[in-house]
C-alpha cells in the first residue's frame, strides 16, 4: 500500500436543485485510516459517502481513489464496497450466496470461491451460518454478514452507513470494538458514517464534522474535543459552556480575552487565530468536566470566581451542577467526578461555592 | 367520564354493520349465483320454481366444436395479452419506482387512462385506426386491444410491488460488481417474481373475460365470450352457455383470488425489519 493521500475529496459540491447537499468539501484520507464523517442527520454525511460509492454523481468536484479519478465511474465499477445501513441482505438468499455475491462475477474456480467465502464468515465468526437466510438472524448477525459480503470482495475502501444505528446499545459498543479490531486486521481504509459522537470518537482515527453540507473540522477525536475551532463543532461534540467575550490583548500563546462575570482569561491560542483581534467579539468555551465546584478557595495555581448552586444531577460517576454566577445570565454547567462514597452530593442547591478552573483548559472560538 | 358506560374494545362485534356488510355482499354477488343454479336446473326456460337437477347443460357444451375453438382462441389471446402487457407494466414500473422521471404522475395517468375511457369508444377508435392503416382484423387484434386494458393493471401491480421493496438491495448488488442488467436478474426479479405471476393471473383473467373490445376487433375467430353472445341468440343454445358462464365465473374467482394471495405473500419478502 502506498503511502500519502489515498483518497482525495476535490472540492466536490452536490447540488439537489437549489439545496447544497454537500457544499465543497475538500480533504482528504489515507491508507489504512479509519475516517468518520460525523453529523446530525441531514448534514450531507451520507450523500458524501454515496458520492465515493458511485450512487451519486458530484455536481462539481473530484474524486479519487487510490490516486485514481473515479469522478464519473459507477459504483459497479469502483474498488469500494459499503455496508448499508439496513444492511441490504438479499433475502431471497443464504448467508453463503450474500458473501459469495460479489465473488460470482469473478468466476473463480469452486474452490477458491468456497474458501474465500468460508475465510470471510470466519474472519466475523458466523461459521455454520451458511444455510440461513436473513430473516433467521438477528440485527447483529446481519450487520456481520454485510461486512463479511463487502469484505470478502478485498476492496479497497470499506464505506460503513450507519451500520451500528440499528442495533441496541449493549450490541452497539460490542460492535463498535469488533469492527475497530477487524478494520485493524484488514488494514483496509474505512470510511464511517454515524451521527452519533461518541461512536465516532472511540473508532475513528479522524472525523470530519459536517454541518449544513458543509465540513466544518477535521482532526483527531482527542483534537476535536479538546480544540474544536467553531461552535458548532463544539456544542456538537459533547457539552461546553460558551461565554462571550472581548478579547484584550494576543500574547504569543495566549490570548487575553475578559469575560463577564469571570474576568479576565488567558487562553491558549488555537491553529487558525486570525478571528481573534485585538478588540474583536470571540467565545470562550469550557468543558463542563474541565470546570470543578469547590468550597473557598479555588484549586491551586486555578482561578476561582463564587456562584450559587442551582440544579444538580447525579449521574452515577459523576455529578451535574448548574453554578449560578453573579454577572452573567447563563449557569455554568461543571461535571465534578464522583469521589469515595463519603463526599457523595456534597453540594446542594443553594449552596455558595467557588468555581474553580485553569486557564489552559478554555477554548477560544470565534463568535458565530 | 369515569361513571360512562365502557369504550366498546377494538374487535368487539357490532351487529348493525355486521348486518349491514352481509345485505351488501349479498347484493353484490348473489345475482351472479343465478347462472350456477339455473346451469343445473333440467328446465329449456329460466323460471322458478325449478323443476329438476341435470348436469345435461354441461354434456352439451362441452360436446360443442366451436366451443372448443372458442376457448383455445380466448387462451391464446389471454397468454399474448398477459404476457405483452405484463412485460410492459414491469418496464413501467420500473421506470415509475426507480428513476427521476418528469411529468411521473402524468404518465402514470396515461398509462391507467384505457380504464376509465368507455370501452365502446376505444373499440370503435382502434377499429377506426386499424381499417386506416388496413391491419387486418384477428385475434391477434384483439390481444393488441387487451394489452391497452391490461397494462394498468400490470402496472400497478408491480409499482406497488417495486416500490415495497428496500431500493437498497439493488444498490448492494451494484456496489458488488454486478451489471445493472444482471442486478435485475440476480436481484430484483426474484423478488418480484410472485407480484409478477399475479400481474400474469389477472390480466390474463381481464383478457379472458374481455367482450367489448373484442366485438369491434374480431376477425373470423371467436373468443369465448363472443361465442356466448352468439350462442345466445338461439334459445336451445341458452341453458349451455348459462354452464358454460357458470365455469368461467369459478376460474375468473379462483385466478383472482390466486393473484391476490400472491401478490400479498410476496410483499414480505423484501423488507426485512432490522431489529435484533
Amino acid at each position: 500500500m502506498s503511502s500519502g493521500d489515498y483518497i482525495r475529496i476535490e472540492h466536490i459540491t452536490k447540488r439537489f436543485g437549489s439545496f447544497h447537499a454537500v457544499d465543497d468539501a475538500h480533504f482528504s484520507i489515507k491508507p489504512g485510516e479509519f475516517f468518520s464523517l460525523l453529523g446530525p442527520s441531514g448534514c450531507g454525511k451520507t450523500t458524501l459517502l454515496r458520492m465515493i460509492a458511485g450512487f451519486e454523481f458530484p455536481t462539481e468536484g473530484e474524486i479519487y481513489i487510490d490516486n485514481q479519478p473515479v469522478t464519473g465511474v459507477p459504483a459497479n465499477k469502483r474498488p469500494t464496497n459499503m455496508v448499508f445501513q439496513s444492511y441490504a441482505i438479499f433475502p431471497h438468499l443464504d448467508v453463503y450466496d450474500n458473501v459469495a455475491y460479489g465473488l460470482r462475477k469473478l468466476r473463480l474456480p469452486k474452490a477458491e470461491l468456497d474458501r474465500r467465502v468460508k475465510e470471510a464468515l470466519g474472519m466475523i465468526r458466523m461459521d455454520g451460518f451458511e444455510r440461513r437466510r436473513a430473516d433467521q438472524m438477528s440485527g447483529g448477525q446481519r450487520q456481520r454478514v454485510a461486512l463479511a459480503r463487502a469484505l470478502v470482495n478485498r476492496p479497497k475502501v470499506l464505506l460503513l452507513d450507519e451500520p451500528l444505528g440499528a442495533l441496541d446499545k449493549k450490541l452497539r459498543e460490542q460492535m463498535q470494538f469488533e469492527l475497530r479490531m477487524l478494520q485493524q486486521q484488514v488494514g483496509i481504509t474505512f470510511i464511517f458514517v454515524t451521527h452519533d459522537q461518541e461512536e465516532a470518537l472511540s473508532l475513528s482515527d479522524r472525523i470530519a464534522v459536517m454541518q449544513k453540507g458543509k465540513v466544518l473540522q477535521i482532526a483527531s477525536p482527542r483534537e476535536l474535543y479538546e480544540s474544536p475551532n467553531c461552535r458548532e463543532v463544539a456544542d456538537f461534540i459533547g457539552t461546553m459552556n460558551f461565554m462571550p467575550g472581548i478579547v484584550k490583548a494576543i500574547e504569543p500563546t495566549v490570548a487575553v480575552v475578559e469575560v463577564e462575570g469571570l474576568g479576565l482569561i488567558n487562553s491558549p491560542l488555537p491553529a487558525d487565530y486570525s478571528f481573534a483581534t485585538a478588540g474583536a467579539e470571540v467565545l470562550i468555551g469550557a468543558r463542563p468536566e474541565k470546570l470543578d465546584v469547590v468550597r473557598g478557595a479555588p484549586h491551586p495555581g486555578e482561578k476561582g470566581v463564587k456562584g450559587t448552586i442551582g440544579a444538580c444531577a447525579y449521574l452515577g460517576d459523576r455529578n451535574h451542577y448548574q453554578v449560578t454566577i453573579e454577572g452573567r445570565a447563563a449557569p455554568l454547567q461543571v461535571a465534578t467526578e464522583q469521589g469515595d462514597r463519603s463526599t457523595l452530593a456534597s453540594f446542594s442547591p443553594g449552596e455558595h461555592v467557588t468555581v474553580s478552573w485553569g486557564d489552559n483548559s478554555m477554548v477560544l472560538l470565534p463568535k458565530t | 367520564m369515569s361513571a360512562a358506560k365502557p369504550l366498546k374494545k377494538v374487535g368487539e362485534k357490532s351487529w348493525g354493520i355486521t348486518l349491514f356488510a352481509f345485505l351488501y355482499l349479498a347484493f353484490l354477488y348473489a345475482p351472479m349465483l343465478v347462472l350456477p343454479i339455473f346451469s343445473f336446473a333440467d328446465q329449456k326456460v329460466i323460471d322458478f320454481p325449478i323443476k329438476g337437477f341435470t348436469t345435461q347443460w354441461y354434456e352439451q357444451m362441452f360436446a360443442k366444436e366451436e366451443m372448443h375453438k372458442a376457448l383455445w382462441n380466448s387462451i391464446q389471446v389471454g397468454v399474448i395479452a398477459s404476457v405483452t402487457a405484463t412485460l410492459f407494466g414491469l418496464l413501467a414500473a420500473k421506470a415509475i419506482t426507480r428513476y427521476a422521471i418528469p411529468g411521473k404522475g402524468f404518465v402514470m395517468g396515461l398509462i391507467s387512462l384505457p380504464l376509465f375511457i368507455p370501452e365502446i369508444l376505444l373499440g370503435l377508435s382502434l377499429l377506426i385506426i386499424l381499417n386506416v392503416v388496413s391491419i387486418p382484423l384477428s385475434l391477434l387484434t384483439i390481444a393488441a386491444g387487451h394489452v391497452l386494458l391490461c397494462t394498468p393493471f400490470a402496472m400497478a401491480v408491480l409499482v406497488a410491488r417495486l416500490d415495497g421493496f428496500d431500493k437498497s438491495l439493488e444498490e448492494a448488488s451494484l456496489d458488488l460488481g454486478e451489471t445493472g442488467w444482471m442486478t435485475f436478474w440476480r436481484v430484483t426479479f426474484p423478488l418480484i417474481m410472485p407480484a409478477v405471476v399475479s400481474s400474469l393471473l389477472l390480466t390474463f383473467i381481464v383478457s379472458f373475460d374481455e367482450f367489448l373490445l373484442a366485438f369491434f376487433l374480431q376477425g373470423t375467430e371467436q373468443t369465448l365470450p363472443l361465442y356466448i353472445w352468439s350462442g345466445l341468440r338461439f334459445p336451445s343454445n341458452f341453458p349451455p352457455t348459462l354452464a358454460l358462464g357458470s365455469i368461467i365465473l369459478v376460474v375468473s374467482i379462483v385466478l383472482v383470488v390466486l393473484a391476490e394471495w400472491l401478490r400479498q405473500a410476496g410483499s414480505g419478502g423484501g423488507k426485512v425489519n432490522v431489529g435484533v
